[in-house]
């Protein structure tokens, strides 16, 4: 299965997902610079995190004016699959490929640090490995993770099932309904802040974030 | 010439974190009559044209598909000529 990874001017964790990919999930993967407009051949698109554009006006906002968001926007309508990491979140959320938005964190501080979610939807493209409920243990890493939507928009989310992922225990941004990750109601775009692809070898204190990638790799592989 | 100012700030009913620390940090240095804080941003252009209706319709298009975000944030501008 290939996977594509997008680099945008500002992405940072384009390489580690690459790496994942290639090293330990074992499959065809390529980049993709930000201003190509042709998806063909790929069966998974991954929007890394990082600072597209620097972060100014907003996050993803302007990254979301990208000639390749236009070949992402396509390539999620045809059902491929397309997974946003953090800034590749925020991206998704901006381009209106997922609902609501995001704020600073309530604390305003940047949080780097490991914190556990749990798979509340097990039945998504990218999370069928994971048990019912099982917690996961993957980092974070942002400033802007307080997700918010409005309140018809989150009952919506809920009777859709489309909450994948919420922190456990504690909430580490403030955001509505302890939203980590959410999926499109079509079940093909995955937005979360979490980092699975900074969890995925033992060496690195947790293999969890692995689970997302399997996921999506069976996923594929049973569609075809 | 026209300029352009536009200001850009959370929904009434969006939380905002930074309003609230600056709130926090006026009342610790003393100032105990403020019943809220918000902070925003303010954006000025300059146009290259004198047609005010045009503007204004060009300035609300940018607003909605680059400037704002209407999921969380709302928009006023204001226009003035410039020699």
């Amino acid at each position: 299965m290939k996977f594509g990874v997008v680099i945008f001017p500002g992405s940072n964790c384009d390489q580690d997902c690459f790496y994942v990919i290639k090293e330990v999930l074992k499959q065809p993967v390529e980049y993709i610079w930000h201003q190509s407009t042709d998806l063909a051949g790929f069966d998974a698109v991954i929007l890394p995190g990082g600072f597209s554009y620097g972060d100014y006006l907003r996050t993803g906002a302007v990254a979301r004016f990208s000639p390749v968001m236009k070949a992402v926007n396509k390539f999620a309508a045809q059902g491929g699959l397309v997974i946003g990491i953090c800034n590749g979140f925020q991206i998704l959320l901006e381009a209106g490929l997922l609902p609501g938005a995001m704020l600073r964190n309530r604390n305003l501080h940047f949080i780097c640090k490991y914190v556990l979610v749990k798979a509340e939807n097990t039945e998504t493209a990218f999370s069928n490995l994971c048990r019912p409920e099982q917690i996961l243990k993957i980092p974070i890493a942002h400033n802007e993770g307080n997700y918010y939507i409005d309140d018809a928009g989150l009952q919506e989310l809920k009777q859709n099932n489309q909450i994948v992922l919420r922190y456990y225990k504690f909430n580490p941004n403030g955001s509505q309904d302890n939203i980590a990750g959410i999926i499109n109601r079509e079940g093909n775009v995955l937005g979360m802040m979490p980092h699975p692809e900074r969890s995925a070898e033992e060496a690195l204190g947790s293999r969890d974030g692995l689970l997302i990638f399997k996921s999506m790799l069976e996923y594929l592989q049973n569609k075809r | 010439m026209l300029k352009a100012e536009i200001h850009i700030t959370l929904k009434k009913t969006v939380v905002d974190p930074q309003g609230l620390i600056i709130k926090h940090a006026l009342e610790s240095i003393g100032y105990k009559g403020l019943e809220e804080a918000r902070i925003g941003k303010m954006i000025t252009l300059t146009l290259n044209y004198r047609q005010k209706k045009r503007a204004e319709r060009e300035i609300r298009e940018m607003c909605k598909k680059l400037l704002a975000n209407p999921i969380i944030e709302e928009y006023t501008f204001k226009l003035r000529e410039e020699k």
